[in-house]
């Protein structure tokens, strides 16, 4: 009987310890801002703060999403009052046209899989394939 | 004695809703009729029982030994390594609930400390008080409490009010046992000398004469010669069985209930019955003439004590193999404990139905074997000649016994035979039968008359079941397997379904058995007219 | 006052994470040293626990039995309920652990008129799946902030768990089954007398700290966003003791109350209740096979004990036994 119970105790140890064992030495995503669009503006801003797009760039394109295509709004009045054509695919991409750089290292970090792409063509990249 | 109120009566006390009070703060009130009287120093001294004194359960001083709180914390700290089942289940509970309605005591007397949870956190809350960092340090927030002589008694009065029937164990998402906490507790307690007449008496008894009863060898033969009288004035046939016989085949061992006393000596006659007419090379024992073992409501080593006879009888007679009668807690200790006490004897052999050829394989380490599995398989193989007709008179249902139903598992072999020998069979409901079984409510050492109230109380969910179907189909017998049922379930039944007869399985066979030879029947196995077999004779 | 106390528990500690790592900006104390303490009082006391029980015995085989036995090859068996074999056993236990067969038996009994009625009553099996389940699948779920690279199984659970794609970040199903099965198991707790009856502060605090734990995780998930590349970055480091705290304004003061929460439960878990995890593994009455007229089990406690011999009883009674023509071994 007490076999089983130390066969337990160390599937309770291999279990628990598992985030440790299998963590992983990656290196922190540093996405890349220097497509030759971004290069080109003068004033090199997002259509909001940087700090706020890191976190709530997921809540706006949802909003520009339904803003588009439920109420057919294409227009997006910034915080700073400056007006923005809401497109994923000409206002984001345009700039952030590096997508795997800039989009999918975070994401793929951060364990997250969006499903702008279910519906949007990725663009294509010169280095690479979609 | 206290008086027993009406079924009426006691029915409306019974209130489920818990008191304001926290069962902390409850003083423990011994209420007469819910208990049963203490120890007689004889039957203690018997068996070496320790601390043996006269007291009474109504004294404030319950005279403990000096020592008794350093005595009772030693006893808890040994079981804690002993049993682990006990240790898991001090710490695992989760108050989750699932058991509190499963207890027949809670149904029956809605008393909150006879939910299962709280009876083990009776123990529970001294084991975090002396056992756990938390309990130690934060006391009465994680639940701990102090050990006084208060919850001596506390434990005293609801470790036995408990039948060890094991329904809350079913029914726990972690399988805790309450009967393991029982079991646990009834040992402390013994061990500052509280222990019950009712189950001492029987102990002593069956340690110096070989059975409860404390039947002497030849008194057993004597018994069991009245019954062969009364099978010879049924049937016509003499039957001559043998007593401590060397060389027979098989040891056939039963609950000495069966030996003396109503409705058991029926079920005894039966197997007499069946014996004979497939000429079963067997015999009894008057050494071994004990199948229940009241020493496992006491303690473990008592339990061990008591069925060393068993099979030591069995290799002095040089049988082959072991059968048992009808009973309950004999059964589970035979199936979970027994082969563990003691080690079965070289000469007995994987059993073996001489008549049908059948090898018991799920009993081919113990050698023991039920008599109603054997019976079942004789039915199964055409080997006996059944009449329903003399049992047509008859609506049976069957009471599966809380030790062969969770101890065990023996449910469909009896209701094989039943439906075999009575042509009228109906189930109770669902939730009440099989595993999910209610207990008779004086198990465990429990079927004395002083605590009548606390039986019948116990008994109230099992009798409610058994009149739901006497109500509907106009049920008159309710059939079980346990010596104890047979005892207990009789007075249960007249105080909440009169007019329901209790009867063992082999008492229904015998009814039943036609027999080479016999004359034709006028009389059933209890001596009473057969409806309608005298008019057919004319 | 059981409740009341429990709750404010919970609020005591909610408040001390939120001022100890933001006003009083002790950051690595609330992210690593905390943290690391709190892992280690869980892993060392679980196994703690495990090993005090592993040392009792199993002395006997004392297995619930619930459904037929096997005995007859024409009697069907209760293979599950009833196991004889190993593999019955495993069977058992996986029935018990993931899908919580006995409390799926539960019944509600109830005096109606003059007769006693058991009713079938799945509430609270659905209540506690819901809660157990909800929690495993969460806590997997995390482990996207513990692994690099995120493995597929939690890329699979999240695509399950966030089938209807409401809303951006998608809204994983478990986090709001997770606090509502846990209001649930509270409002019972509360509401059913018995149960409140039986309750102890021991049953609410985990209860409200796991809820907590849960809001707090929504919180930051739909509502105060937080920088969850800082985030992972600082659990990797953890899991990779090389601890490192990212700069003061990516990771704001609800991660590290989250964080706190869990470590406070990581720590209370080995002294608790919660030990059922473990327990319900080493529990006799279900890890056992009902085998033992098959098979030997031994007690490795066994004693002598003192007997009465056959000898000593025909001792007593040869004169009765032969006047009633019992056979005797010594004439």
């Amino acid at each position: 009987m007490k076999r089983y119970v130390y066969i337990g105790i160390v599937a309770f140890i291999v279990i628990v310890t598992y985030p440790f064992w299998s963590a992983g030495k990656a290196k922190k995503p540093e996405p890349k801002l220097d497509t030759p669009e971004i290069q080109k503006l003068v004033e090199k801003k997002c259509v909001e703060p940087k700090e706020f797009m890191k976190r709530e760039h997921m809540k706006l394109l949802n909003q520009w999403r339904d803003a588009a295509l439920r109420d057919g709004t294409r227009v997006y009045v910034n915080s700073e009052g400056k007006e923005f054509t809401v497109s994923l695919q000409n206002t984001c991409m345009k700039c952030h046209s590096n997508k795997k750089k800039f989009c999918d290292e975070c994401h793929n970090y951060a364990g997250v899989k969006p499903y702008c792409w279910d519906c949007h063509i990725a663009p294509k990249e010169e280095e690479g394939q979609i | 004695m206290a008086k027993l109120p009406k079924p009426q009566e006691l029915m409306q006390t019974i209130d489920f809703r818990p008191p304001k009070t926290d069962w902390r703060n409850l003083k423990v009130e011994l209420r007469e009729g819910m208990y049963c009287h203490p120890a007689k120093k004889k039957d203690l001294e018997a068996v070496d029982y320790p601390y043996i004194r006269e007291w009474s359960p109504k004294d404030e001083d319950w005279k403990l030994p000096a020592d008794w709180k350093e005595q009772v914390l030693e006893a808890i700290r040994e079981r804690l390594i002993r049993f682990r089942s006990f240790h898991v289940f001090m710490d695992i509970c989760v108050r989750c609930g699932a058991c509190a309605d499963k207890c027949h005591f809670f149904l029956g007397s809605g008393d909150p400390n006879n939910m299962p949870v709280l009876r083990a956190e009776l123990m529970r809350s001294i084991y975090r008080r002396y056992f756990t960092p938390s309990g130690k340090i934060l006391g009465s927030i994680a639940g701990a409490r102090e050990l006084t002589p208060e919850i001596i008694k506390e434990w005293w009065y609801y470790f036995y009010q408990c039948t060890e029937c094991r329904r809350c164990s079913l029914y726990c998402p972690y399988g805790i046992d309450t009967a393991e906490v029982t079991i646990i507790a009834r040992e402390i307690l013994n061990l500052l000398g509280l222990q019950l007449g009712w189950i001492a008496g029987p102990v002593a008894n069956c340690y110096w004469k070989g059975n409860h009863l404390g039947l002497e060898p030849h008194t057993i033969k004597s018994n069991i010669e009245f019954m062969l009288d009364d099978i010879e004035n049924i049937t016509g046939i003499r039957i001559e069985p043998s007593f401590n016989r060397k060389g027979a085949e098989i040891l056939f061992i039963t609950p000495s209930g069966d030996l003396f006393g109503v409705p058991g000596v029926y079920t005894c006659m039966g197997y007499l019955m069946l014996f004979h007419e497939i000429g079963l090379d067997y015999t009894w024992s008057t050494y071994a003439s004990e199948g229940g073992n009241f020493g496992f409501f006491t303690s473990m080593e008592m339990a061990k004590r008591l069925t060393y006879k068993i099979y030591s009888e069995a290799k002095r007679l040089g049988v082959k193999w072991i059968l048992g009668g009808e009973c309950g807690h004999m059964w589970r200790i035979w199936n979970q404990y027994l082969p563990t006490f003691w080690e079965p004897p070289d000469n007995l052999q994987v059993p073996v139905s001489p008549i049908t050829g059948t090898r018991f394989e799920h009993a081919r380490y113990s050698k023991l074997v039920h008599v109603v599995e054997f019976t079942a398989d004789l039915i199964k193989h055409g080997k006996l000649n059944l009449d329903t007709s003399r049992t047509d008179h008859l609506v049976v249902t069957w009471h599966d016994s809380c030790n062969t139903s969770r101890g065990m598992g023996i449910f469909e072999e009896p209701r094989f035979v039943i439906k075999n020998v009575v042509k009228n069979f109906y189930e109770m409901p669902d939730n009440t039968i099989r595993e999910r079984t209610f207990c008779c409510g004086s198990g465990s050492g429990l079927n004395a008359s002083e605590n009548m109230e606390l039986r019948m109380r116990g008994g109230f969910p099992r009798a409610m079941a058994v009149k739901h179907v006497n109500e509907k189909y106009g049920v008159n017998v309710l059939a079980n397997m346990c010596a104890i049922d047979r005892a207990a379930l009789q007075p249960l039944m007249d105080y909440w379904v009169p007019g329901v007869t209790v009867m063992g399985v082999h008492e229904l066979v015998g009814n039943a058995l036609v027999m080479k030879g016999e004359k034709e029947r006028t009389l059933d196995m209890r001596g009473e007219p057969l409806p309608g077999k005298e008019a057919k004779e004319e | 006052m059981r409740i009341i106390g429990s709750l404010l528990l919970v609020i005591v500690l909610l408040l001390i994470a939120y001022a100890g790592s933001g006003p009083a900006g002790l950051t690595p104390l609330f992210g690593i040293v905390i943290p690391y303490i709190a892992i280690g009082i869980f892993i060392l006391g679980f196994l703690w626990k495990l090993l005090k029980w592993a040392r009792s015995y199993v002395p006997f085989r004392i297995p619930t039995t619930g459904g037929q036995q096997r005995s007859f090859p024409w009697i069907k068996w209760s293979r599950l309920d009833n196991p004889a074999t190993g593999t019955g056993v495993i069977g058992r236990m996986v029935l018990e652990i993931f899908l919580m067969r006995s409390l799926f038996r539960n019944t509600r009994s109830e005096i109606v008129g003059t007769k006693l009625v058991h009713g079938s009553s799945k509430w609270l099996w659905i209540g506690a799946m819901a809660f157990h389940w909800a929690f495993f699948i969460v806590l997997i779920r995390h482990m996207r902030l513990f692994i690099e690279p995120v493995p597929g199984y939690v890329h699979f659970l999240e695509s399950l768990d966030g089938f209807f794609q409401i809303g951006h970040p998608r809204l994983m199903m478990t986090g709001v089954v997770l606090i509502g099965a846990g209001v649930y198991l509270f409002l019972r707790r509360w509401y059913i007398p018995q149960v409140r009856y039986i309750s102890l502060p021991a049953d609410y605090f985990p209860l409200f700290l796991i809820i907590a734990i849960a809001t707090t995780g929504v919180i930051m998930r739909y509502f105060t966003k937080t920088d969850i590349v800082a985030v992972k970055t600082l659990l990797l480091s953890l899991m990779t003791f090389s601890p490192q705290i990212p700069e003061k304004e990516k990771i704001d003061t609800i991660f590290y109350i989250h964080l706190f929460l869990v470590s406070a439960l990581l720590a209370y878990f080995p002294f608790s209740k919660l030990m059922h995890l473990g327990g319900i593994f080493m529990s006799p009455t279900r890890n056992m096979a009902n085998n033992l007229r098959v098979k030997r089990h031994v007690n490795p406690w066994d004693y002598p004990v003192k007997v009465h011999h056959y000898e000593e009883y025909e001792n007593e009674f040869r004169d009765k036994m032969k006047a009633s023509g019992i056979p005797v071994e010594k004439e």
